[in-house]
């Protein structure tokens, strides 16, 4: 990674991109940023992992398989992906 | 018109995505077809060059239907004008779906007629019939009508992501005739067995720790090849029960069931797993479980299924007693990986287990044969390595 760290504005919208990819029918505006994605539109264990690779495809970072459960809400998404945005 | 289901007696050409004259070669993409189980991209069974386009989009029509025919790669036709009367002898003519021909039908009556010549511009103005208002005699679309909905035209709006209320209900009416069927026909019995899950679990988290997000396995993946690998041993696992004999399947095709959120169920197939490696297989499903959600399924998904699997854990539930999909003879079910007392070589233990479950059909199998086969998944899991 070079210097162009994203901004979060532009994690924000890669992450909303990466779920509108795996979950079409969900309005992602309506979710509650603090919880668990599984459990407000039931997505399982494949698309999930869809969605964290989409974010790895939007934003060139890796994420690391124990890091995996950092990103089960859109807040920790933000949070971990900032700080190895900043990190990397 | 490609039978994607035991109970779909008809479908609507959505969009086809070649025209006369395009080379094609079997697997290619050639049509999306709307079913009661959702848009579906019909595949091409033959190569070839396509002749010509005998059901427009917007149409419905019978299972069975010719809608294209293509020439066979080799032979030398005379281009025919597209006015002649069908001309059938003479020529190698493939249909685009091998499917029995179509019982004799009346025309739709809710459909309004279209003029020759407003067929024939619509084609050449890429026009979706289904968008025309019809203002001929009895409402039937002139093609007057299809340049004036060229003029204002918008692009074929892509198939609808998010179902409608109906389409959930068709969807749910046909897996009710399915498993209505299911539960009618075939004398299922039971068999379960608990698999200690700790060796694959653990392999499956070193080889993880070393792959990039990209190339990670889930454990999904294990058990479908598990599967697969498991019905080389017991063969009559995988294949059909058609016409009061069992037909065994050609290949593993194992049909992965795929709760849709918006409702309903779907069972596509990944084909060939027997003969895939983890990492292939991997990304089919992550290609299959994607395309489940965007509503871009294929015809073979949808009908080469040989024995299903169906993994409940993720809801949470323990064990799973599962419904056969007919007219395929055998269905596995997991539940959730559960931390368990786990007593082995007199010692005892804390170990993830998962249950496994066959539910099969008896007219094919005994209870024997249905044992050793979960046994072989079981034993198949403890040398994930091997997989």
């Amino acid at each position: 990674m070079e210097e162009t760290t994203p901004t979060e504005a532009e994690i924000r919208k890669s992450v909303r991109q990466a779920l509108s990819n795996v979950a079409p029918e969900v309005d992602v505006e309506s979710l509650d940023p603090g919880k668990d994605l599984r459990d407000q539109i039931d997505i399982d264990s494949v698309d999930f992992l869809n969605f964290v690779i989409g974010i790895h495809k939007e934003l060139g970072v890796d994420i690391p398989d124990a890091d995996m459960p950092k990103l089960v809400t859109l807040n920790g998404c933000i949070a971990y992906l900032s700080s190895r945005a900043l990190h990397s | 018109m490609p039978s994607l289901g035991a109970d779909m007696k008809s479908g609507i050409l959505v969009d086809w995505r070649v025209k006369p004259g395009d080379t094609v070669k079997r697997g290619d993409i050639v049509a999306l077809v709307e079913t009661e189980k959702g848009v579906i991209e019909v595949e091409i069974f033959d190569s070839g060059i396509v002749e010509s386009i005998q059901v427009h989009p917007g149409e419905k029509v019978p299972v069975g239907t010719t809608l294209a025919t293509i020439r066979s790669n080799g032979q030398t036709i005379e281009a025919r004008p597209a006015a002649a009367p069908p001309p059938i002898e003479e020529k190698k003519e493939a249909p685009l779906v091998t499917a029995p021909p179509p019982p004799p039908v009346a025309p739709e009556t809710h459909r309004p007629r279209v003029s020759p010549l407003a067929r024939k511009r619509a084609e050449e103005l890429g026009v979706n019939l289904a968008d025309v208002a019809g203002t001929g005699e009895a409402g039937s679309i002139t093609a007057a009508d299809v340049e004036r909905a060229m003029e204002g035209a918008k692009p074929v709006p892509p198939p609808p992501i998010r179902p409608k209320a109906g389409e959930v209900l068709s969807m749910r009416r046909v897996i009710a005739a399915a498993m209505a069927r299911s539960k009618r026909e075939i004398p299922h019995y039971y068999l379960s067995t608990t698999v200690d899950m700790r060796r694959a679990l653990d392999w499956l988290a070193a080889e993880n720790a070393k792959r990039p997000v990209t190339k990670r396995l889930l454990y999904s993946v294990l058990l479908i090849r598990a599967v697969a690998l498991a019905v080389r041993e017991v063969p009559e696992m995988n294949g059909f029960w058609v016409d009061g004999a069992f037909r065994l399947g050609e290949g593993v095709h194992v049909g992965v069931a795929i709760s849709l959120r918006q409702g309903g169920l779907v069972n596509p197939a990944v084909h060939d797993v027997d003969k895939k490696g983890l990492d292939e297989l991997m990304e089919n499903m992550l290609d299959l479980v994607n395309r489940a959600r965007t509503g871009h399924l294929r015809s073979s998904e949808i009908s080469d299924g040989t024995i299903t699997v169906t993994n409940l854990g993720e809801q949470g539930v323990e064990s799973v007693f599962g419904v056969i999909y007919p007219p395929q003879v055998a269905l596995v079910g997991f539940g959730k990986i559960v931390e368990r007392p786990w007593a082995a070589g007199g010692m005892l233990g804390v170990r993830p287990t998962l249950a496994a479950s066959l539910a099969a059909d008896h007219r094919v199998s005994d209870g024997h044969r249905g044992g050793r086969f979960l046994l072989a998944i079981d034993r198949l899991l403890q040398e994930p390595e091997k997989l």
